[in-house]
């Protein structure tokens, strides 16, 4: 028996979709069963990228039809989930698929790690947010720490597809967590690595190697970073000395990811604008990243509080699965 | 005598999320409808943005017959539970009611209420043995709605019953726009607003949800390669709007959308059983005077909060319906009228609390209503570490943005004439979309008036083909 199908039949206790149970106050309606007109989205292929980071191939055709690079969806597990935005690692439009690409680290993503091959999501929606512009340039850095290297390579790939120079720089904290540096060798013209620990390509950050890259190389025209807010941060002061632009894509906290709650509203050349519609993607050297990094820390506490919840929930039907993302 | 509402009591109510009215009993129900008098010439229908044939439905209910009172309304109301629990009838049908001459007006809504809630118990085992047949033959139309509030589902339904094949478009995972996201389950309970789309899926219509028109199909894909005859825009006014004022990206403040819809659709006064967080438990300052900023602080107040109002004008100029600023009242929250933020104070990111100025009416605006003009050196603090910004929400702009030939407003809404036809041939729009941020009924009105032209035009279309 194979890890998946364990984890699946171990950590997936309960479906994920909830049927409608009609009408439980004192007046009846004749309810045409609507349960399997629910939507309801097939993970398709489940993979451990790395230490706590996973990537799911989910069933989408809508989103896979109209996807672009620099676009991002927003996913609910079950009904009592919460929408969390996640950008789009990689999509099929024939296969009507699209990959995401998180680190679990809080209830939802711990909860979405333990879903498998044929297992269900209830929503997931999009494409959201504007696509990247794909430009004709000569030489383009690209960006990505963490699980950012995830949405840095679709528009990796669409660079290079538009016979684009593409170097890329991708940092970990340390190797073990180092993900996808086959698929973007692929996609690069130059390939580095960083990691913070020195465990693997260069010992320090992913700004040193960009400083030398733009100190030796007058054609790079553009940079790319994708990863924690304070790294784009980083990246673009490295960028703005050379006098290059740096385009980044903003993680907000958002509920609806169409312009309506304005959760993701974030400083831009001093005007307020919603991550969700008018970006992910901005110029970083306009992007207020301090107050960007503030606004992330709103639910630090009832983030833990939930995933505490969820560990008790847990520990009372314990997984002896080796692998099971909640150890 | 017009019955008295019967309501939860303050004191137990603004700690739970149950609804508030708690309906007429059906003696209540049953005396009110035989106080009708039933004129020839009604004029309360008139005051109806529907025309729900009101002495109809209310001389059943007096006979007892509350399934045909249901039906009555039906004909052309789609929404009834939820129209008479939110539609704002004092200053519509019960405005004009000859009965408020001398004494109260009927209470056309509470008993609109009533035939919404009994009714269907006794059509239950009629209405299994009756088979569905459809009010008219299919007409191989196909017609796209997109956005499933109170216009969207309205035209849904009578587009469906007209004949045509519909599909309804919605961006959130849930269907009900603002009836879900918007109004708090204490005003309108969510199984009310799910029965009703159950209704609505039962006619035919095809529900799609998750889908974002504008980002994923476009108009024109709609109307071209996809097939449909006509497309219905009913996506509302969902963009809000924030006051501009120093303060404002602070942690802890929150466009009424946001809190409310965390709150509603998201259900985080469920907390942590369900997964999504909002703030409360400590001070809040709601800024606003509508029924928006009335959800906002009441829903504020049930999670345990100190809540405050700070509306710039002065209590006869409250937007809000009279009957939810008295339950606001009522259940402690805390007006402070003529009032206008300035800033919004600081302390490590958070909101510490919000500095405003007071304010007296001046001359009347173009509004009607007295200017509101800041006294000078009137400034003061209010303490809070929340604050919700309900100042009004304004057409969200995706759809006009991806449809280039659709005329917008410089407000951001979408040109329509009466009817609800836009710029573009096959395009309707109606509700919100089209008027700024109104009313439930008047959105479902619009969506009405819209679907029968659509039916005509699209009906013409096809008697030209054959």
């Amino acid at each position: 028996m194979n890890h998946q199908n364990r984890h699946q039949t171990i950590c997936t206790p309960q479906k994920t979709i909830m049927p409608y149970q009609g009408a439980t106050r004192r007046r009846k309606v004749k309810i045409q069963t609507p349960v399997n007109t629910l939507p309801m989205f097939e993970i398709i292929e489940r993979e451990v990228l790395a230490e706590n980071i996973y990537r799911q191939r989910i069933k989408a055709p809508r989103i896979a039809k109209y996807a672009n690079p620099g676009q991002f969806v927003i996913v609910r597990i079950n009904e009592k989930g919460e929408r969390i935005p996640l950008t789009i690692a990689d999509f099929d439009k024939e296969k009507q698929t699209v990959d995401i690409v998180f680190m679990a680290i809080g209830k939802t993503t711990k909860q979405l790690a333990t879903l498998g091959v044929g297992d269900f999501i209830s929503d997931i929606v999009g494409p959201l947010g504007k696509p990247s512009d794909i430009e004709d340039l000569e030489k383009i850095v690209f960006i990505g720490g963490g699980i950012g290297v995830a949405p840095v390579y679709p528009q990796a790939r669409a660079y290079k597809d538009a016979g684009v120079h593409v170097i890329s720089i991708i940092g970990a904290r340390s190797a073990n967590i180092l993900i996808w540096e086959d698929k973007m060798n692929a996609v690069s013209d130059e390939l580095y690595i960083t990691t913070d620990d020195g465990t693997k390509g260069h010992h320090g950050f992913v700004t040193q190697v960009l400083e030398k890259l733009l100190t030796e190389d007058p054609a790079i025209q553009r940079v790319v970073a994708i990863g924690p807010a304070i790294m784009m941060k980083m990246v673009a002061q490295v960028a703005a000395k050379f006098g290059v632009t740096t385009i980044v894509s903003l993680n907000s906290i958002m509920v609806d990811g169409t312009g309506m709650c304005g959760g993701c509203r974030v400083s831009v050349g001093g005007k307020t604008q919603f991550a969700c519609v008018d970006g992910p993607e901005f110029d970083a050297s306009q992007v207020n990243f301090d107050e960007l990094m503030t606004r992330q820390r709103t639910y630090l506490g009832e983030e833990k509080e939930s995933l505490d919840e969820y560990h008790n929930k847990q520990n009372k039907q314990p997984c002896d699965n080796e692998e099971c993302p909640l150890k | 005598m017009r019955p008295k509402m019967p309501l939860q009591d303050a004191q137990v109510r603004k700690t739970n999320f149950n609804e508030v009215a708690l309906g007429y009993s059906e003696e209540d129900a049953k005396s009110e409808a035989s106080r009708c008098l039933q004129c020839k010439k009604p004029l309360c229908v008139g005051g109806c943005p529907v025309s729900v044939n009101i002495p109809g439905f209310i001389g059943q209910i007096a006979k007892g017959d509350y399934t045909k009172a249901l039906e009555t309304l039906r004909e052309t109301n789609s929404l009834p539970a939820v129209c008479g629990r939110v539609c704002p009838q004092e200053t519509q049908c019960e405005a004009l009611c000859i009965l408020g001459k001398k004494e109260k007006p009927i209470a056309i809504g509470r008993l609109e209420r009533f035939a919404a809630d009994h009714g269907a118990i006794v059509t239950k085992d009629a209405q299994t043995e009756e088979k569905d047949t459809p009010i008219t033959p299919p007409t191989n139309k196909k017609v796209a709605v997109v956005g499933s509030g109170p216009a969207g589902l309205t035209a849904a339904a009578q587009l469906a019953k007209d004949g045509h094949k519909v599909t309804l478009f919605e961006a959130f995972h849930e269907a009900g726009g603002v009836l879900v996201y918007g109004i708090p389950e204490f005003r309108l309970p969510k199984q009310i607003v799910k029965e009703e789309v159950e209704y609505i899926r039962s006619l035919g219509v095809d529900i799609q949800l998750n889908a974002v028109i504008g980002r994923a199909e476009t108009v024109d894909e709609l109307l071209g390669p996809l097939g449909y005859d006509a497309v219905f825009l009913a996506t509302g006014a969902g963009l809000p709007t924030f006051l501009g004022i120093e303060g404002e990206n602070l942690i802890g403040v929150y466009s009424a959308n946001e809190f409310l819809t965390r709150i509603n659709l998201m259900k985080a006064y469920k907390f942590p059983e369900y997964d999504t967080p909002v703030k409360h438990g400590g001070k809040v300052i709601v800024v606003g005077g509508g029924n928006v900023a009335m959800d906002a602080a009441r829903c504020a107040l049930r999670l345990g909060s100190k809540v405050t109002i700070v509306y710039r004008r002065s209590e006869e100029e409250l937007p809000a319906r009279r009957e939810e600023v008295e339950n606001a009242m009522e259940e402690g929250i805390v007006f402070n009228l003529l009032t206008n933020p300035v800033r919004i104070l600081e302390k490590d990111g958070w909101v510490a609390g919000m500095e405003c100025i007071k304010m007296e009416l001046g001359e009347p605006d173009e509004s009607g209503r007295r200017r509101p003009v800041a006294k000078e050196g009137s400034e003061f603090t209010i303490d809070a570490d929340t604050v919700i910004i309900a100042i009004g929400t304004s057409p969200n702009p995706l759809i006009p943005a991806t449809t280039p030939d659709l005329e917008v407003s410089k407000w951001g809404t979408i040109i329509a004439s009466d009817d609800g036809a836009t710029s573009k041939k096959y395009v309707y729009a109606g509700g919100d979309v089209v008027t700024g941020a109104a009313t439930v009924i008047s959105a479902m009105g619009a969506g009405r008036i819209a679907a029968s032209a659509i039916s005509e035009i699209i009906g013409k279309n096809s008697a030209h083909s054959t």
